[in-house]
Order: C-alpha cells, then sequence, then structure tokens
C-alpha cells in the first residue's frame, strides 16, 4: 500500500505538443493518501482512462511526476509499481475453475500455495464464491464474472494500489448495487489504496472519500468529499455533472454585493465577492429550492413523478428552474415564487466559484 | 386500439423464452418493458416486430392481423444496444437513408435529418463517417435514425445503456419530448426503474419471459400486483420480510412487535410478507405508524445529498435510503424507523393484499 503523490503531471499523445489543446490530460497534482477510497469521475473522452494509465505505467508522462511513498516512479514499468487493476469486461480464463482464476495473480508472483489457499478461501468469502471454487468459471454469469474479476484485484496482499476502471458498467442495475455495495465493504475491511475511475456519479460518490471531476477537456476541476462537490461546486462543470437533475445555472446580475435575477433580489452565500467582470451566473441546486409565497416569480411547466419525489420545472426570466418536491407533498401548479436557500447559492464567473480561486 | 398482442407465446426448442402474453399499446403513448436481462425484452419486442413469429397466439396492428407478417412488411423502427450504422455514409447520410427510401422530398429531408441531429446532439457531427465518431456518437446516431421516420412503432431496446450517465439523463428527459404529438407507439426497454419513472408513460415489468403487469408507470411502481413486480420495479432493491398480523400489531421476524398501521389494519389475521422500500425507512420517524429496526451499521454510502445505509437487523440486511447526510459510524448500533403506512403487504401467492 502506498500514498500516491501525482506532481505537474500533464500528458499529449502528439510527439510535440503546442498549445493547450494538444494534452489530453490538462497539468494536474494531487495526492492521494494510503488506504483512501478514490473515483475519477468525468464523461467519455475526458481523460480519466490516461490518468489512470500514467498511475499503472502503461504510459509514460510527457511532463510531471508521480511518486508512490516518495519514490520517483514516472519512468518505471507496470511491472515495477506493483498494481492490480479491475477493468470493465471481466477477464477470467473461462476453463480454470473459479479457485485457480482467484489463484492465478498469486501463483504467477510464485507464492506458497499454503499461503495461495488462505488468500484464495479468504477473498472468495468476501465476495460469497465460496460454494463455487471448484465450478468452472465458463458456466458463471456475467456479474459471477466481474466478481472474479473483482477478487483477483484484491486477492494480493502486497499491492501498492488497486485501480477499477467502470467495473459495473455491464452490470444490471440490482447486481450493480450489490456489487458496489460489497466493494465498499471490502475496502472498509481492507483498507487497500483504491482509485475507481467512472462516469457514474452514483457509483463515484458512494464508492469513494474523495472524488476528482473532470470536464471534456481533460482538465481536473475539482477534487472533493461528495458532500463539497454536491454543496459547493467549484465550477459549473461539477454542479452539472454531479446531482440528477444537475444544478439550475441561471443568468444573473452581481450589483453592490447583491445578486439580481430579472431585477427581483435573490439570496446568494458568496454575492459579496464577485467581481462583476466575466460571465456572471447563479448556481442552485434543484434540492435547495423550495416554492414559497414571494420571492422569484416562476411558472410551473412540468412535473415528473419519479416515485420517491417530483421533478417540478420552472420557467423564470426566461430560464429554466427544477426543484424537488417530496413524496407526499402537494406539487405546485401554474404560477408561483420560488426561494433559494441562502446558504446552498453561489455565483459563477466565468464558470468557475466567485471568490474561490483567491 | 392498436397493437395487440393476445396470448402470444414463443417457445425455442424446449425452453419457453415468452409465456402467455397479453398486452395492448395504444397509439401516441409511450411505453416502458422493465426486466432484468434475459427477462424476456427483447424478444417480446421482436415478436411485436415480426422479426421473430409467435409459437401461438395473435397479434393484430390497428385491428388487422399481422401475425407472421415480416418485419420488412411492417413499419417499424428499432435500435438495439449495440448501435449498426452504415459506414461509408456519414452521419447526415445515415440519419436520411430511411428517408430516401421513403422517397421524401430533399427539403423535408433536411428539416428532419436536422430535428434529429438536435436531439441527439449530432449537429456538429453530420459529415463525419461513423469510424470518426466515439461509441456514444455512433450510438446516438443509430438513435436518431430510427426516430427520424414516422414509424408506426419505434422499438428502442436499452438504447441508452452504453452512453454516459449525464448523457442519459438529458436524452431521457427529451425523447419522451420529441415523440410527443406523434402517432407511433414507443416502445422502451431498460433493466433501471429509475429510467422507468422517468419516462413516465406506461409500464410493462417482465420477470423470466412473463409480462408480470401492464400500466401506467407511476401507479405500477407505487401499486405493484405482486412481490415480483415490486422487486423488479425497485431500485435500491424492496426490503421484504414475513410477519405475522395480530390484530393492531404486526409480529416481525425477529420476534419485535410493529403497529400494523393503516395498511395492514384492514387485513384478516395471519402471515404475510411485508415489502419496505429503502426509502420509507429512516433514522427519523416519518408517518404515524413507525415499526423500529435496531442493529449494526454495515456498509455506508453518501452520495453527497442522500445516505444509504445497510444495517444488519438479527442476521438480516436492511437498506435505508434518506435525504441529507448521516455518516454513522461502521460497526456501530443504530435504530432506524419504517413508515408502515407506506409498506406493501404480499400474501401467501405472493399477491399485494394491502
Amino acid at each position: 500500500m502506498a500514498e500516491i503523490k501525482i506532481e505537474n503531471l500533464r500528458h499529449s499523445y502528439l510527439a510535440n505538443p503546442k498549445s493547450d489543446a494538444d494534452y489530453a490530460l490538462k497539468r494536474v497534482s494531487l495526492t492521494w493518501k494510503d488506504g483512501g477510497a478514490y473515483a475519477l469521475l468525468g464523461p467519455s473522452g475526458c481523460g480519466k482512462t490516461t490518468m489512470l494509465n500514467l498511475v499503472s505505467g502503461l504510459l509514460t508522462p510527457t511532463e510531471g511526476k508521480i511518486s508512490f511513498d516518495g519514490r520517483d516512479v514516472s519512468m518505471t514499468s507496470p511491472e515495477e509499481r506493483n498494481i492490480a487493476q479491475v477493468f470493465q469486461f471481466p477477464v477470467i480464463y473461462d476453463t480454470m475453475t473459479v479457485f485457480d482464476n482467484l489463484a492465478f495473480p498469486l501463483r504467477n508472483r510464485k507464492v506458497p500455495e499454503a499461503e495461495i489457499d488462505a488468500r484464495v478461501r479468504d477473498i472468495a468469502q468476501m465476495l460469497d464464491l465460496s460454494a463455487s471454487l471448484s465450478k468452472r468459471a465458463a458456466g458463471l454469469t456475467a456479474d459471477g464474472k466481474q466478481k472474479i474479476s473483482l477478487g483477483r484485484g484484491l486477492v494480493r496482499a502486497d499491492v501498492n494500489v488497486i485501480m477499477f476502471d467502470e467495473p459495473l458498467t455491464v452490470i444490471d442495475p440490482h447486481l450493480k448495487w450489490q456489487l458496489r455495495s460489497k466493494l465498499k465493504e471490502l475496502h472498509q475491511r481492507v483498507g487497500c489504496t483504491m482509485i475507481y475511475v467512472t462516469h457514474d456519479q452514483t457509483e463515484a460518490l458512494t464508492f469513494a472519500d474523495q472524488v476528482v471531476v473532470m470536464n471534456e477537456d481533460g482538465e481536473v476541476v475539482q477534487s472533493g468529499t461528495p458532500i463539497e462537490l454536491f454543496e459547493k461546486p467549484r465550477h459549473i462543470f461539477v454542479g452539472y455533472f454531479i446531482g440528477s437533475p444537475g444544478m439550475n445555472v441561471l443568468p444573473c446580475e452581481v450589483r453592490g454585493g447583491k445578486a439580481f435575477i430579472g431585477g427581483s433580489e435573490v439570496p446568494a452565500e458568496n454575492a459579496s465577492s464577485a467581481t462583476g467582470y466575466g460571465k456572471t451566473e447563479l448556481g442552485v441546486r434543484p434540492e435547495f429550492v423550495t416554492i414559497a409565497n414571494e420571492g422569484l416569480a416562476a411558472e410551473v411547466v412540468k412535473v415528473s413523478d419519479t416515485g420517491r419525489f417530483r421533478i417540478v420545472e420552472t420557467r423564470s426570466h426566461g430560464a429554466t428552474i427544477k426543484l424537488l418536491v417530496p413524496e407526499g407533498e402537494p406539487a405546485p401548479e401554474g404560477l408561483t415564487h420560488l426561494a433559494f436557500d441562502r446558504a446552498h447559492t453561489q455565483i459563477y464567473e466565468d464558470g468557475w466559484l466567485a471568490g474561490a480561486k483567491s | 386500439m392498436s397493437l395487440e398482442l393476445i396470448d402470444v407465446v414463443k417457445r425455442m426448442g424446449v425452453e419457453t423464452h415468452i409465456h402467455p402474453c397479453s398486452l395492448v399499446l395504444e397509439d401516441a403513448t409511450f411505453n416502458v418493458l422493465l426486466g432484468t436481462t434475459l427477462a424476456g425484452k427483447t424478444t417480446l419486442m421482436q415478436l411485436m416486430a415480426g422479426i421473430l413469429q409467435p409459437t401461438s397466439g395473435t397479434i393484430k396492428f390497428r385491428g388487422r392481423n399481422v401475425t407472421g407478417v415480416a418485419v420488412q412488411k411492417r413499419n417499424v423502427s428499432m435500435v438495439y444496444q449495440q448501435f449498426i450504422n452504415y459506414p461509408n455514409f456519414d452521419v447526415y447520410e445515415n440519419i436520411a437513408s430511411p428517408l430516401r427510401v421513403a422517397g421524401m422530398t430533399r427539403v423535408e429531408i433536411d428539416k428532419r435529418v436536422i430535428a434529429a441531429a438536435e436531439l441527439l446532439r449530432l449537429r456538429p457531427m453530420l459529415k463525419r463517417k461513423p469510424s470518426e465518431l466515439s461509441g456514444g456518437q455512433q450510438q446516438r446516431t443509430a438513435i436518431a435514425r430510427a426516430v427520424v421516420k414516422d414509424s408506426d412503432l419505434i422499438l428502442l431496446d436499452e438504447p441508452l445503456a452504453n452512453l454516459d450517465y449525464k448523457l442519459r439523463e438529458e436524452l431521457r428527459d427529451e425523447l419522451p419530448r420529441f415523440f410527443a404529438g406523434r402517432n407511433a407507439i414507443v416502445v422502451y426497454a431498460t433493466t433501471e426503474p429509475s429510467e422507468a419513472l422517468l419516462f413516465g408513460g406506461n409500464t410493462a415489468t417482465l420477470s423470466a419471459g412473463s409480462v408480470t403487469q401492464f400500466g401506467p408507470t407511476v401507479a405500477t411502481y407505487r401499486r405493484p400486483k405482486d412481490l415480483v413486480t415490486a422487486q423488479v420495479f425497485s431500485d435500491p432493491p424492496i426490503n421484504t420480510a414475513r410477519c405475522i398480523k395480530n390484530d393492531t400489531s404486526l409480529v416481525m421476524f425477529d420476534g419485535k412487535s410493529w403497529p400494523a398501521g393503516e395498511a395492514a389494519a384492514k387485513l384478516p389475521d395471519g402471515h404475510y410478507t411485508i415489502g419496505i422500500r429503502p426509502h420509507h425507512i429512516s433514522p427519523r420517524v416519518q408517518g404515524d405508524a413507525a415499526g423500529i429496526l435496531e442493529g449494526r451499521v454495515l456498509i455506508t454510502e453518501l452520495s453527497g445529498s442522500e445516505s444509504i445505509i445497510h444495517l444488519d437487523v438479527g442476521g438480516v440486511t436492511w437498506v435505508s435510503q434518506f435525504p441529507g447526510i448521516h455518516p454513522f459510524t461502521v460497526g456501530s448500533t443504530a435504530s432506524f424507523y419504517v413508515d408502515i403506512n407506506r409498506a406493501l403487504f404480499f400474501g401467501a401467492n405472493g399477491e399485494l393484499v394491502s
């Protein structure tokens, strides 16, 4: 197990990158603590797999340094980095038994058979695979096979880090749910550093203690706890990408430390930090908007019932504002007013949280 | 009345893929087929399209018997999870191809291709070949081609499954709008309960080749006819437990006593299975009849806006999902409250009784 430190890392697939646009991964510095559960979250093509491959050693960085426990590994091979990886599609040997599949990474490293036996049985028990250890892997279902892949990632006691690249994407929701919980439980039990790459916010947020969010341009826009990302997105991209529905982003004006939408004053936590330069927008999540007797005038245009709550879509001053109404409470109709929770309403300037960069 | 399946059965060899199925899908409706992988969603769609012929039973379209009529002779579009495009056509021509076949005017074709490309965020890629697109863009091209023409029946088989989470969320919002005002019957297969709920419309729940229920989506979710339907239509999975109803109380699996609440009060005394969705279990009392679950915290999952807590109660795992963040410590003892008035009660045959 190891602490992973990334310093000024940058990567381009071009031989002679010139402008910033030539970099698939923009400059980033991060520290992943020993034993932590981390997620890399972003849309397809955002560079998360590039970052993963740089850490695992499948790619050599154009610039920057990666160190494990203070030792520079930037130029070392994947074998030397001692990492376990689990991929989107199960990589297993169909003709081998479940036991032999799980034992494979250990036998490869000439671990004594007695130790292999103990280790494999332990992992099989954690993954509820004990009963199928002597079965051939070929007969297993898709989620059973993916469990073996997870087990193979977890079986070695000496790895520096276990990396998961979209491990649950091909799994049905109810099984995905079980495997996700299982993985979380395993992390809580084995305490190894784990890095989980996904485009699925639910997987990232429920698994990780710290989530690194990347945008389409290969730029890390925020690294924070699930609560920080939810309550105080540093960039409107984080607000949009995390949360279902995402954060409402509305054009606004800031004058004298106060925020206005279409002439009506609206509360905003950081209004006094806004400079008034650049594109000024207000961000508020649907969870922090409520129906009120006074406040911003709005018209209800659509109500969708999702079972647990309803998503109410309103129009106000030409913008769409969504809010959530819990099960059992009446849904608004027609013309109404909206109130924003000041502590969770923020001003953004050119996409970035006003006052956050200082 | 539009697409009618009457006692349709599909057997392949000794295996029955679709058990007797009767469904009526009306014109201008959005219908979801919800079930796990291998529940029979794709087979059912292929029967609707005429790609497969039923072993027995009748399929009628707008009153006409179309059983045995091949797919080519029906006005049907279908999108699979694995996308198929014409590799040597650019995106524009891929989307336009069914319209060219139909002999539409150039102006009309252009109008429709642009609208479909707009919906699926393909405007900037119209001149590219499929090989120059990402997987998600190729899938969107296939969806655009399926929705661009006025088909009577549009079958979408998990079309968003390979797309990014956020894009999926946006398309879920927009697809029904795109079909609104058209006369087509849209059928959409998914494994995700939340997706069915976001679409609204009607939902047919499938389990092991049987349609267990068909009706308005939210009503089916709230009042599943039986335990199987409730399980198909719950994510996270519904919590279930055996209980004995005795006058105004319930004797639970662990010997504890819960109030029967409004829902169960009317039931005759006896054995039942209680079903409780995770969001009806909370660390705070909700409603005026609460059952107490006392146990050890197994797993905590915090999604930023919600907490999901797995609780071990006498060897049985219960899951609670509630808004807000409550960082329970793994291994600690905690009490949770069940909102019994929102619980579902199932009888001996699994049928919903209250």
